[in-house]
């Protein structure tokens, strides 16, 4: 397949990525609605709210960095996607994988993080501020058994090609990384309550304490590509998770299954728990998912 | 000092005296730029002084879309001044949920498209009010829940609390009622859903046509005006 027709596809891709992170968000919030006894928006209405807020007729802008935060949180956001196999075999859905590994997916999760960091922090609201804090400091704290969790994939694999590691557990379901290492996969499945900003770990956003927290400030058609990308970036981190530890997918039913299950799983952790302060939160990471990634880093390389 | 004063006046050399450079705030000044004369002058370099514009609509099929995704995805800032903050917990718990609407209590004015403002409003009160609702970013809508929004209610002669909201801000929707039930702020916020789809709740560009009829009544009764003429 020549470069011109990868592109398209991967755009095809990446509009379905959208869609389908975009529809999980409203059923999480219908979720949560029904938890709590109510009724909750309909499923469509992230949708809704993109449309509106690109529809919004002014914008302010506190300068350059903040102007450039959504964008390079949603750089951050397709570049995480891109470099992900999406359905293993198909060569539609592969996007650019070849080209990048597991490590190159990290950096890019890590790197919209910070631009929006230096966006929101120069939207000068102090919440903002206090948000940016807290979440870099969970998310270098979580990163800590994630990254343990990926160095015992790649000593057992010996690869760090997520396609290569996706084939490797191709066959049976006691292939899934789940069944032959699930240590690693405790780890990183607590680390991803992290990533996801669910109860306990909803300091960032922190509702009824620091509302709406880093993107306080931002409005308008800013808010509408943040919203955007929660869509893509929510989409993208489940696939990366579903490739590394669930067995990846071959078709798109068996991805919409499997990733809204890993999902889930966010889901009814958040819907069930109350929250963690910011010391408890970076203690917890660095306490339990921690030792059981060295475990499984230890186990693999003696 | 203007010439004459200083030819009069015999201790001052006229020739040596040189008018004064126009400031920085003086030589910006022309119709788009605001005076924010209530700023203290050091004050006044870290405030926008633009004048706010109107602004335009898409082409009419587009913008009768675009209205209807604003009609169904309301965000609101509640300014809970009164008694009717007290109906908007309801509001937003199970029993009446207006999140089945496409509603949702947003904490922060720049995000919020419908500011409630919930009862009387004392002078102290509506100087945040004017803050809010400048910060909020358009097209924007207000609903004043009850009667003390409306008419000053029960404070009708109280020195301190302003009659009629919709002499500082564009009221689109009022619910009247002291206090008015759930039941009838859904009514309200349903009118309201009904003028945006029909296009009739442009309350933003009101303001901005009649902005220096607002900023007359706004600084008649707030007496420490120490902000800038539009809170951008």
């Amino acid at each position: 397949m020549n470069l011109a027709y990868k592109i398209f596809w991967a755009f095809i891709s990446l509009g379905v990525v959208t869609v389908w992170g975009l529809t999980l968000n409203g059923i999480v919030h219908k979720i949560f609605a029904r938890v709590q006894g109510r009724l909750g928006p309909p499923v469509w209405q992230p949708f809704l709210d993109i449309i509106k807020n690109n529809s919004i007729r002014t914008a302010i802008s506190h300068g350059v960095m903040f102007y450039l935060g959504p964008v390079f949180r949603i750089a951050g956001g397709i570049g995480t996607y891109m470099f992900i196999p999406v359905l293993f075999g198909s060569v539609y859905f592969s996007n650019f994988s070849m080209s990048g590994d597991v490590l190159l997916v990290m950096y890019f999760i890590f790197f919209g993080q910070l631009g929006m960091a230096l966006g929101a922090g120069e939207g000068g609201h102090p919440y903002s501020a206090i948000a940016v804090s807290r979440g870099l400091a969970q998310m270098t704290a979580f990163e800590v058994p994630f990254a343990l969790s990926v160095i015992s994939l790649a000593l057992q694999y010996k690869t760090l090609s997520i396609t290569e590691i996706v084939a490797a557990q191709q066959g049976s379901f006691l292939n899934w990384t789940l069944f032959t290492n699930p240590l690693a996969v405790i780890a990183a499945m607590i680390a991803m309550l992290g990533m996801n900003m669910y109860n306990p770990f909803s300091l960032v956003i922190a509702p009824q304490e620091i509302p709406i927290g880093p993107p306080t400030e931002y409005q308008a058609s800013f808010l509408g590509l943040l919203a955007t990308n929660r869509g893509i970036f929510g989409g993208a981190k489940l696939v990366l998770f579903m490739n590394l530890y669930f067995g990846g997918a071959t078709n798109l039913v068996e991805l919409i299954v499997k990733t809204f299950w890993i999902y889930m799983l966010s889901v009814f952790v958040g819907a069930a728990y109350p929250r963690f302060r910011t010391e408890d939160s970076i203690r917890f990471f660095l306490k339990y998912p921690t030792a059981l990634g060295i475990i499984s880093v230890l186990l693999f390389s003696l | 000092m203007s010439d004459i004063e200083i030819k009069d006046n015999p201790d001052i050399k006229s020739e040596l005296q040189t008018p004064p450079e126009p400031g920085y705030s003086e030589w910006r000044k022309d119709e788009n730029t605001l005076y924010n004369d209530g700023l203290p002058e050091e004050e006044k370099d870290w405030f926008c002084d633009a004048r706010p514009q109107k602004a335009r609509k898409s082409v009419q099929v587009i913008e009768n879309f675009l209205n209807w995704a604003r009609s169904q995805s309301l965000w609101i800032l509640a300014f809970g001044t009164g008694c009717g903050a007290i109906e908007l917990r309801p509001l937003v718990t199970s029993r009446y949920d207006i999140s089945r609407l496409g509603m949702q209590p947003r904490p922060t004015p720049r995000q919020a498209n419908l500011i409630m403002i919930g009862g009387y409003v004392s002078i102290k009160t509506l100087k945040r009010i004017v803050r809010s609702y400048e910060q909020m970013q358009g097209p924007k809508f207000v609903v004043a829940v009850c009667s003390c929004a409306i008419n000053g209610g029960m404070y009708w002669d109280s020195y301190n609390t302003v009659k009629r909201i919709d002499e500082y801000i564009p009221v689109d929707v009022y619910v009247t009622g002291c206090m008015p039930r759930p039941e009838a702020v859904l009514a309200g916020f349903n009118k309201l859903k009904e003028l945006i789809k029909a296009g009739k709740a442009e309350g933003q560009n009101l303001y901005i046509e009649r902005f220096d009829w607002y900023k007359e009544n706004q600084k008649k009764v707030i007496k420490d005006w120490n902000m800038p003429d539009y809170n951008w």
